[in-house]
């Protein structure tokens, strides 16, 4: 059995580093770019990203996990920015709806929703088509009712499910890209 | 150059939604910007009797904190006023804040602004309240006894009771009869963009506020007068808008307290509201029960329909979903009586939700009908079509267009409707019993009151500038607005650039009751027609056009070029003329003055409605496998938007079906489930494909498009569709929504 | 959120040091209970200790035939590691069942067990709620409790146990590995639920500071042949209203041997025992399923909106014992 009297005292340069409860430097890395934000460790990444980084693509639908507009990817997997602390991301690649298309061009998950009017008022949208591009890499997409199941943590009040069904679908078919680097 | 109206062009803000471009109201960049949190009451009536911020205020980075005791009071508080009438719209003719008494739980009692949302959202919690709090009423069952009947709802815009014939003599005569009672929960919008105002004074008399809503012209008028200001020193913009549904239809408080929290601390202040928030801050269907009792012969056609319909509605005003319009006259019945009862409780003031009125009417009606088709032994389809009217039975007036007949039959094909068997329980899959249902929808096209402008500038390289005042919540209005404005003028679609949302643009009526894309859509066609023509008549009388002295009657546009309708070969582009003729511009105000409601004609959106459900036979659970819907909106713009449209309405009424309930505890008087993870809305894996199809009938009477809307039509007749496909599954009637797993065990 | 201050452990070690000095410090995992709570102010720790760079993520086998699964590993990676789907497949359901897909990938499963209540009275920091502030009151015992527990619960808490992985691990017999300030220590998994009782406020035995490092899923063939069903009203998105997690083996039509329990319905992951000692040897048939679904339900208590959640979780008992006597049937 280990002591760990001895380890609370101990100096370790990590764990010693209490940071907060007042504003920090934090460093992160979206989409490919180093940026900081002076924000306290209570900040999440949806607010630092829409508030303080300019990033308004990724939206704030519930900030309780339950309704996925806030999805981005951290380290390439799709989660809900709303319930992820932004300090927490520091060492971690963040990306976000707006790398997406490569210039004008679009990502072909961003096209096929388009074409297939995969969307109304557009607010859950961005969420959507991370979730969808991130379930393209998963490979849950044999079938409508497993891209539905696996789709299902995005909600679109405007209903626009079927749609986006059919804009997953064809970019399956087209063998699209299943991630951000195209 | 093919007509733009019709087709399936995607939606022109589409690049910008899908790269999330789209700057949505709390996402406007301002410079010293600044956050507000509302802080609401925690009961549902009573008084403040103390109030301490001191812990609040010195709190890190927080501006003010604002109470009754502080908050400059508003100018004068407006009576609701639906914000199709074109005027100030507030949600309630109440406004918080300006005393100390509670009317309902989650009213707003304090605003604290701070440099952070993190910071204001946590002094919000430190203020210290004391109440007195005092009996509420938040359930019909609290008061029923107290029910009165409202000589008018709706903001004044609709008498509280209606008949025709002697619905009693009808009764006593009728040889079959029909007397049910529905329950229906409390529902709540819930658009996944909560509501925001952003809120920037450029001077003491100069505010812009970026707010999240369906009528900019509407939050301006209702500001002006919150606020004592002329319209002038207002200006509203909403540049793109996350969904309402009719949360954002009538004007709330947010926009207004954003307002005064910002001349407050002098910054600019932005308000967004919590999801929690989002269910006592801009309205909901509200609690409500419908007696339907419905007398027939024999052959199953009806003689008399009796509607009663009991509400919770709030302190403030006598409002009730209109959900007796469209039952009243969906079917020949010279007999009808249809009754609006109240009971006031401590709740704000219920507003519109998606097909106000019918979602629920139509649901009580369309559910009687298929138990009178099961009492004779008649079709379901056949039962409408023998009670089918060829005329508005209210009035005896011609429909100015209708089209149900088509649906039925085509929504038939569609399903596979023919050949069914009737007697419940005859389907079986496993586990799974299967049933099909249907139903009737109907709407009414309401019509706005104010003349409905648009502008339309032609510049002379040929592309053109279309604005109007109208925001875009979803509906694609901006794209159909562009289609309307390409064939107006007779360009291509990539030359159009239509701009809305914004006060200052030409005026417009809220896009609410699916008047929107219609009312903005005449004023667009005829400011575009107006222009066009305009610059025919300026070719025609100049020397050097090669159109000189031509019949401008005899001229037509095609792809930006006027040329004789007979001799395409002879002519001249705009940009042509208005070179030659220095003219860097034209531009023409297009003013359309909506009908009369009473012009001679019944007006209503018909459709029919078709599901099939599995029932799980020992666990209860619902799951619908398809859905088809066929509707008769007049002139579709553009088929992709509307579809889209009319599918998302067909799925919001399988969730009305199925699982939206908002649960009132009454001993708290506050709502027991206000998040997205408690209210359910259907997921991707609910939503069945849907079959959606359109039947084209023309009409001459409502607009000079002939266009009747598609916003609300799809949500109507859906959920009873499915409780009679429930009931044709199990043997099971249904009278309560939402139809959960425990009834059906 | 109340103003929080924030450190990174690199190592079990300073983890389990940082947060056992400061009575107002709390793990972070991923985050999706604990951030959540902060934000509602149901939990109000004012220094999060960040435990994800710990080396925690590993599924792991153990000598004799389990599996170990690392406390930090994420909930859609343990879902698809392919042994635990062989070798468990009802804890691979339990958990694909569970949240959503990005939820899964935050979340981790010690997050998992200990994960709070749903209750949402519990999460309205207005309401009496003896679980959040002992000594107010039970709101839900006579509110708005159609998603409340039936069994297990006391007249001071009825709230459901929320955790879909925590049902499919009691019927398994799986064991939580810990290590805190005292040491380390192996807690048979029902034991690691707490029922209410009288102090609702304490729900897993943990002392302030310890960490789950593992869950051990001991060697057990049966488990093979598993499945966890789960009743909503949502398709997805949603928690269980009943759920069923259920291995069997059957052999000439007798149950030879049978691994029940209840989620969505108790006041923690339920196991079955009163159903699973009289379906053991029994004939699998509707008869032996409807009358084990029966005696477990029993002493089950409704209050009011929750009534009908005694006669679903007995339908959805039989409805898992018969799926798997047809399967087994079949193979
Ligand atoms: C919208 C929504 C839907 C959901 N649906 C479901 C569902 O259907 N089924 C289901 O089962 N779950 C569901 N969940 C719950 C989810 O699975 C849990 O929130 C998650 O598993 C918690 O894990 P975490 O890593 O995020 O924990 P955290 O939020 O980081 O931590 C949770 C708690 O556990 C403590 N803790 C974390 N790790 C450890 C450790 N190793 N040792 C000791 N203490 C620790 C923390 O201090 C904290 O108190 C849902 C959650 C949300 C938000
Ligand atoms: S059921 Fe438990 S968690 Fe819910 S209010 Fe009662 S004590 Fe609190
Ligand atoms: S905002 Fe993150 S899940 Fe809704
Ligand atoms: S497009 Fe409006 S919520 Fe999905």
């Amino acid at each position: 059995m280990k002591s760990y009297e001895a380890l609370r005292t101990a100096p370790n340069p990590d764990h010693a580093v209490v940071r907060g409860p007042g504003e920090v430097e934090v460093h992160l890395h979206v989409n490919g770019e180093s940026r900081t934000a002076i924000i306290e460790p209570r900040v999440s990444l949806l607010d630092a990203l829409r508030d303080r980084l300019e990033l308004t693509g990724t939206k704030k639908g519930c900030n309780q996990g339950a309704c996925g507009a806030c999805t981005v990817w951290v380290d390439g997997r799709r989660v809900l920015s709303c319930l992820t602390l932004a300090i927490t991301c520091e060492n971690r690649e963040v990306t976000t709806i707006e790398a997406l298309s490569e210039g004008d061009t679009l990502h072909p998950m961003q096209q096929a929703f388009l074409d297939c009017d995969a969307f109304q008022c557009g607010y859950c949208t961005p969420g959507q088509i991370m979730s969808a591009v991130a379930l393209l890499a998963e490979g849950h997409v044999g079938d409508d009712t497993e891209i539905g199941e696996w789709m299902s943590g995005n909600i679109c009040r405007c209903a626009a499910y079927p749609h986006i069904r059919a804009a997953i679908r064809r970019v399956r078919d087209e063998g699209g890209p299943g991630d951000a680097s195209r | 150059m093919s007509p733009a109206i019709g087709a399936t062009l995607n939606r022109v803000d589409g690049r910008f939604k899908v790269r999330g471009e789209s700057r949505y109201s709390a996402e406007v960049p301002v410079p010293n910007l600044t956050h507000a949190v509302v802080v609401n009451a925690k009961i549902a009536s009573g008084r403040i009797t103390a109030i301490d911020t001191s812990e609040a205020e010195r709190a890190e980075g927080v501006l003010a904190v604002l109470t009754h005791r502080n908050l400059s009071p508003v100018a004068t508080v407006p009576k609701l006023l639906p914000s199709l009438a074109g005027l100030a719209a507030p949600g309630q003719s109440f406004f918080p804040m300006q005393d100390e008494t509670i009317h309902y739980a989650g009213q707003p009692v304090a605003i604290v602004v701070a440099d952070t949302i993190e910071r204001a959202d946590h002094a919000g919690t430190l203020i210290r309240f004391e109440y007195a709090p005092t009996p509420a009423t938040t359930l019909l069952d609290q008061a029923r006894d107290q029910a009165y009947v409202p000589e008018r709802i709706f903001g004044g815009l609709l008498p509280g009771h209606a008949s025709r014939g002697d619905v009693a003599k009808a009764l006593a005569e009728a040889e079959v009869c029909v007397d049910t009672t529905y329950r229906f929960a409390p529902n709540h919008h819930n658009p996944i963009e909560p509501s925001a105002s952003t809120a920037v004074w450029e001077d003491a008399d100069r505010l812009t506020v970026y707010d999240s809503t369906q009528g900019p012209n509407s939050v301006q008028f209702t500001l002006a007068e919150l606020l004592g200001l002329p319209p002038i020193s207002i200006r509203v913009v909403s540049h793109a808008v996350g969904g309402s549904f009719g949360s954002k239809a009538m004007v709330w408080h947010h926009p207004a307290l954003a307002a005064l929290a910002a001349r407050h601390v002098g910054r600019p202040v932005r308000l967004v509201l919590t999801r929690e928030q989002m269910f006592t801050s801009c309205g909901h269907r509200e609690e409500q029960e419908q007696r339907i009792t419905l007398a027939a012969g024999a052959d199953g056609r009806i003689t008399a329909l009796r509607h009663h319909k009991l509400s919770l509605t709030s302190p403030f005003d006598d409002w009730a979903e209109p959900s007796l319009q469209s039952p009243s006259v969906a079917y020949t019945s010279p007999n009808y009586e249809g009754i609006y009862h109240l009971v006031r409780g401590n709740t704000i003031t219920p507003t519109f939700t998606r097909a106000p009125g019918e979602a629920t009417g139509m649901f009580a009606l369309e559910c009687a009908m298929d138990e009178l088709a099961e009492r004779i032994g008649v079709d379901p389809l056949e039962l409408r079509l023998r009670n089918y009217s060829a005329t508005d039975p209210e009035s005896g007036k011609p429909w100015s267009s209708s089209g149900l007949t088509e649906c039925y039959q085509r929504a038939a094909e569609l399903f596979g409707w023919h050949g069914r068997d009737p007697r419940p329980r005859s389907r079986r899959e496993g586990q799974w019993l299967i049933g099909t249902g249907m139903a009737s929808a109907l709407y009414p096209v309401t019509q706005p009151v104010n003349p409905q402008r648009a502008r339309a500038r032609l510049y002379n390289d040929g592309t053109a500038v279309v604005e109007a005042g109208v925001s875009e919540f979803g509906t694609g209005v901006f794209t159909a607005m562009t289609q309307v404005a390409a064939d107006g003028l007779g360009i291509p679609v990539e030359r159009v650039r239509f701009v809305g949302g914004s006060s200052d643009l030409p005026n417009v009526t809220a896009a609410v009751g699916s008047a929107g894309t219609s009312a903005v859509g005449s004023a667009v066609h005829l400011a575009t027609t107006q222009l066009r023509d305009e610059l025919i008549r300026r070719a025609v009388a100049d020397d050097h056009s090669p159109l000189r002295g031509a019949d401008p009657a005899a001229v037509q546009v095609r792809d930006g070029k006027m040329v004789l309708r007979d001799r395409p070969d002879v002519g001249e582009t705009y940009a042509d003329l208005m070179h030659r003729t220095f003219m860097p511009d034209v531009e023409v105000l297009g003013t359309w003055n909506p009908p009369p409601q009473d012009a001679g004609y019944g007006v209503h959106t018909f459709g029919a409605q078709m599901a099939e459900v599995a029932v799980d036979a020992d666990l209860g659970v619902v799951r619908v496998r398809r859905m088809v819907g066929v509707f008769a909106p007049g002139r579709v713009l553009n088929r992709k938007t509307a579809h889209s449209q009319l599918m998302g309405g067909m799925l919001w009424g399988l969730g009305q079906a199925l699982l939206e309930a908002t649960r009132m505890d009454p001993r708290m008087g506050r709502w027991a489930n206000a998040s997205l993870g408690d209210y359910l809305v259907p997921v991707n894996a609910d939503a069945p494909d849907v079959v959606v199809d359109t039947i084209e009938v023309h009409d001459e009477v409502v607009n000079p498009l002939g266009m009747k809307g598609v916003g609300e039509i799809g949500v109507v007749g859906v959920a009873a569709a499915i409780a009679n496909a429930v009931h044709h599954a199990t043997g099971r009637r249904q009278y309560e929504l939402p139809i959960t797993l425990e009834k059906l065990l | 959120m109340r103003p929080v201050s924030y450190s990174r452990a690199t190592d079990v070690g300073a983890a389990i040091g940082a947060v056992s000095a400061d009575p107002e410090s709390a793990f972070l995992a991923g985050g999706t209970t604990q951030v959540d709570l902060l934000r509602i102010y149901v939990e109000q720790p004012r220094r999060l200790v960040d435990i994800n760079d710990l080396p925690l993520n590993r599924i792991e086998e153990l000598p004799g035939g389990g599996l170990r699964l690392g406390g930090l590993a994420r909930m859609s990676d343990v879902a698809e590691e392919p042994e635990l789907v062989r070798r468990y497949p009802m804890v691979a359901e339990a958990l694909l069942l569970g949240a959503s897909p990005q939820l899964r990938h935050m979340a981790t499963i010690a997050g998992n067990l200990m994960q709070r209540v749903r209750c949402s009275y519990f999460r309205d920091v207005a309401a009496g709620c003896n679980k959040r502030a002992p000594g107010t009151g039970c709101s839900a015992i006579d509110g708005i409790n159609r998603g409340h527990a039936v069994l297990g619960t006391s007249d001071c808490c009825i709230a459901t146990h929320p955790s879909d992985l925590g049902v499919a691990l009691v019927a398994l017999d799986a064991v939580v590995q810990t290590e805190g300030p005292g040491g380390t220590r192996s807690i048979p998994i029902d034991d690691f639920f707490l029922l209410p009782g009288q102090t609702p406020e304490r729900e897993h035995p943990l002392t302030h500071g310890e960490l789950v490092t593992g869950i051990d899923l001991p060697p057990l063939p049966v488990a093979a042949t598993s499945r966890y069903i789960k009743i909503r009203d949502r398709e997805s998105y949603e928690f269980a209203l009943a759920s069923v997690a259920v291995a069997m083996s059957v052999v000439d039509d007798r149950i030879t041997e049978i691994r029940l329990a209840l989620g969505g319905v108790a006041t923690k992951p339920w196991r079955a025992r009163q159903a699973e000692r009289l379906l053991d040897g029994a004939p699998a048939t509707t008869e032996s399923f409807t009358r084990a679904a029966e005696a477990e339900l029993a002493p089950a208590v409704p209050h009011g909106m929750n009534t009908f959640k005694i006669e679903l979780a007995r339908r959805t008992i039989v409805r898992a014992l018969e799926i798997m006597a047809q399967r087994e049937g079949t193979t």
